[in-house]
């Protein structure tokens, strides 16, 4: 029995942080419809790269990379009507997900306490970049922008120089950790209680728990730790040091005496390396500079990944900053299957990510790629809400139900 | 504030925290959704404890800000897996709990005869949760990563940083917090499981896959397009050639405003532009441009070199405050460059109560925690438990709990066991 089965998830998450979520419930077995409007299309729908380099609304890589096994619906929101087919497939649901300003779903009639009186025990899960209530509450935002609110840029990057954000629209990757134990968690609590509810995210307040630390630091001793690059407060060698080629750098972190015991040995035990100031590790961390400057004018003319391998098999910390190409190449991911590589229509042959978690008695399923928008509006009305075909139709004509209108669809 | 004792989503649910320092976050997400989460450590204390910051900056075990950030709501236990007494203790825990949660290195505590298979014959429902580096197996799975070493073979490093210097990794460690908190979405995944089948199961966690899949449409990007993604600075790679602008210098620091099209940021850098003009500052070129039409990664560096300056000068001529109180009046996605000193007084943070001061007989002063990660209306998440002290309920756990009698307590402990 899959892990989810029977699961019902009624989806308007949108963009990384909710579809990367309801992702890994449609990997185990759940039944997720995603609610789509063209009038406000998804917008990773938008972004590139598309398939065959052309710009469409199903034609998304990033897009497909989280949408795998989910039924696509597509929905006029505005229009009354379609409140009426969302409040239907409430009264189907187990869950429903949303991540729009607050005051989006309050404004359909949506809110929790709506639908609450259709499905008492539903479980509504809203995300937000800083949760409702709050004089900041709708103000818009996403991941890149939100990493600078939570500290991560601020202590990210060189001291001498402006803060590097962190990749990406990063928070939206560290919200789904708290999001799915937080879901199921749920699920639970009503198997056993019966009862539903309503669980609020704000995309910052679950982000910060990944800065613990320095802002409970800041918070009872008043004082704030700076960005410092890569360096450690103390520990030595700990850097990225250049490689041969273009842009390859192989980090290298010595985190006891004998990790660089061992990095001497590999080295060819140097002059410099038995010196009085290189003793120690507190002599290292007081004289890194030049540490590291001897250490890189070894490592740069070898090439990365061999200089890691070599480095790992004597017993020393040292991993490649790996390239998009070379996580895509990379021979541990491919080892864990993490890439899995799907069809679509639109999108052409596409990597999509697994959960990374193995599960020894369930195995993640891809059965389908992305939905085009509105690829199983009909079939979700047909069979979830067993809507007779005229009223579909009729539906259809009057610009409520959204259908596939890509050139596939209709050949 | 005093911590309460309501009961949480989790509460039926015993989990055993095996996890070094750097994955003890697992067993946190459990204990605050409500589980008995029992973290297990060596009779010397965990390493953990060592690490600082430290409340007040007095070096001591029992005062570790790091430990604390991690450990409310867990009870601790003292045992030492690695003598003979202590495995056949720790057995006994298997056998009533539903989670154990390790972040050892692969087959570390199958060769001390607590693997899967060992714990599962005396416990067929627990669910054991094994988070590491890279996995249980592969070619990198003997690999050492520290969190430098981690980061680097996520891809992550490579695309953040200044482009004329090393990649950076995020500025505090995270590559075990992106495995550890999937440990604990892996957990529930294969309790929802267990619940239809009444069987446990074993959970391999890899980090590394865990935080590569932060890496946005940077694997996309290379496998339909060929494109090698960069580190940019303050800007970004939205696609093979185009290019979003992040980080901006304004009056006093730095602000985040994100300068893309799309229906997700376009709408805000149109009223950026119409901003400018308010303030004097009109460029007609940008107002030839409707950003939310232009769409997501469409923005070339040509663009950018007419696009940039303009902006660059009215912000530049803006605190961060200002900059601030005029995006959220006109929903741009502009946000300042927070410095932990500037998240302990945001007023979105102070208006929802985040913080939570806690009291404490043995400080003088009330502790300043986090709050819940998420709202709950059904079972709130709360501060049920201060972090625990070392071994503070081993009487709790062994004697009332399992019922080990007095004599033998006395002496496991004796030989160092507990």
């Amino acid at each position: 029995m899959r892990p989810l089965e029977g699961l019902k998830i009624l989806d308007f998450f949108w963009v990384v942080i909710g579809p990367m979520t309801t992702g890994y419930l449609a990997e185990y077995g759940a039944t997720v419809v995603r609610v789509e409007s063209q009038g406000r299309p998804e917008v990773l729908r938008t972004a590139p790269p598309f398939g065959g380099g052309e710009r469409g609304l199903n034609r998304s890589a990033y897009y497909a990379n989280y949408n795998a096994n989910k039924y696509g619906l597509g929905l006029n929101m505005s229009h009354p009507k379609a409140i009426d087919v969302v409040k239907r497939l409430v009264a189907w649901a187990d869950v429903v997900t949303e991540n729009f300003t607050p005051g989006t779903v309050e404004k359909w009639g949506l809110d929790y306490e709506s639908l609450r009186a259709i499905k008492p025990d539903l479980i509504m899960m809203s995300a937000s970049m800083l949760g409702r209530g709050g004089p900041y509450s709708r103000q818009p935002g996403f991941g890149p922008v939100l990493s600078s609110l939570s500290g991560m840029t601020a202590l990210t990057g060189w001291p001498d120089r402006a803060p590097s954000t962190p990749y990406g629209a990063y928070t939206d990757f560290v919200v789904p950790k708290f999001a799915l134990p937080t879901l199921l968690a749920a699920l639970d609590y009503r198997r056993r209680t019966g009862q539903g509810q309503y669980i609020d995210i704000s995309q910052l307040e679950a982000a910060l728990h990944f800065m613990a630390p320095p802002v409970m630091e800041m918070a009872n001793n008043g004082h704030e730790p700076q960005r410092v690059g890569n360096r450690h407060t103390a520990v030595a060698p700990h850097a990225a040091y250049p490689c041969q080629g273009e842009d390859y750098w192989c980090t290298i972190a010595c985190m006891s005496e004998a990790e660089w015991q061992a990095l001497c040995r590999v080295m060819g035990c140097p002059a410099w390396a038995q010196e009085e100031r290189f003793a120690t590790m507190n002599r290292r961390k007081a004289h890194e500079d030049e540490l590291n400057a001897f250490i890189g004018q070894w490592t740069q003319g070898q090439d990365a990944f061999e200089l890691m391998q070599t480095l790992q098999n004597a017993g020393v910390p040292a991993g490649v900053a790996l390239k998009n190409k070379d996580v895509i190449e990379d021979p541990q991911l491919a080892h864990r299957g993490h890439f899995v590589y799907m069809e679509h229509p639109g999108v052409g042959r596409h990597p999509v990510q697994r959960s990374e978690f193995r599960l020894s008695k369930a195995e993640a399923e891809f059965k389908w790629s992305a939905p085009n928008m509105g690829q199983h509006t009909v079939q979700v009305c047909k069979e979830i809400l067993g809507m007779p075909d005229d009223e579909i139709q009729a539906l259809i004509d009057d610009n409520i139900l959204e259908i596939d209108t890509s050139p596939e669809a209709s050949a | 504030m005093e911590p309460s004792n309501g009961e949480g989503m989790l509460s039926p649910y015993r989990v055993l925290d095996l996890t070094h320092e750097w994955c003890l976050l697992s067993g946190k997400i459990l204990a605050d959704l409500g589980a008995d989460v029992i973290q297990i450590e060596p009779p010397g204390g965990h390493p953990a404890r060592r690490m600082g910051p430290f409340y007040q900056d007095e070096i001591d075990p029992e005062r570790s800000l790091f430990w604390w950030s991690y450990t409310a709501n867990k009870r601790s236990i003292t045992l030492d897996i690695t003598t003979p007494d202590g495995q056949a203790l720790l057995k006994r825990l298997a056998a009533s709990a539903d989670f154990l949660i390790e972040s050892g290195a692969p087959g570390a505590l199958a060769s001390l005869g607590l693997g899967y298979d060992d714990l599962a014959a005396v416990n067929p429902g627990l669910i054991m949760v094994s988070v590491t580096p890279f996995g249980q197996s592969g070619p990198y799975a003997d690999y050492r990563a520290p969190d430098l070493v981690g980061v680097a073979l996520t891809g992550f490093m490579y695309v953040t940083g200044e482009s004329d210097l090393a990649p950076v990794r995020v500025g505090f460690p995270h590559f075990y917090l992106h495995g550890a908190g999937a440990g604990a979405g892996g957990a529930m995944m294969a309790h929802m499981q267990r619940v239809l089948t009444g069987e446990g199961q074993h959970v391999d966690v890899s980090c590394q896959e865990s935080m590569t899949r932060a890496l946005a449409n940077a694997p996309q990007s290379y496998a339909l397009e060929g494109a090698i993604i960069h580190r940019q600075g303050a800007y970004r790679q939205t696609g093979g050639s185009t290019f979003m602008r992040l980080t901006w210098p304004c009056k006093d620091g730095h602000v985040n405003f994100q300068f893309s099209g799309g229906a997700g940021s376009g709408r805000g850098v149109n009223s950026m532009v119409q901003w400018m003009a308010e303030k004097g500052m009109r460029d007609a070129y940008l107002e030839s441009v409707d950003f939310t039409e232009l769409g997501y990664g469409m923005i070339t560096p040509e663009m950018l070199e007419r696009m940039v300056p303009p902006i660059e000068n009215f912000i530049m001529s803006l605190t961060k405050q200002e900059l601030f109180d005029g995006a959220v009046e006109r929903r741009i996605l502009l946000f300042p460059v927070a410095t932990p000193r500037d998240i302990v007084a945001n007023p979105q943070l102070r208006a929802r109560q985040y913080f939570q001061a806690l009291t404490h007989p043995d400080f003088d002063s009330p502790v300043t925690f986090l709050g819940p990660f998420v709202g709950s209306t059904a079972a709130p998440l709360q501060m049920r438990r201060w972090p625990p002290k070392l071994g503070e309920h081993n009487m709790e756990i062994y004697r009332d709990e399992l019922g080990l009698q007095l004599e033998v307590l006395l002496q496991l402990r004796e030989t160092g066991v507990i």
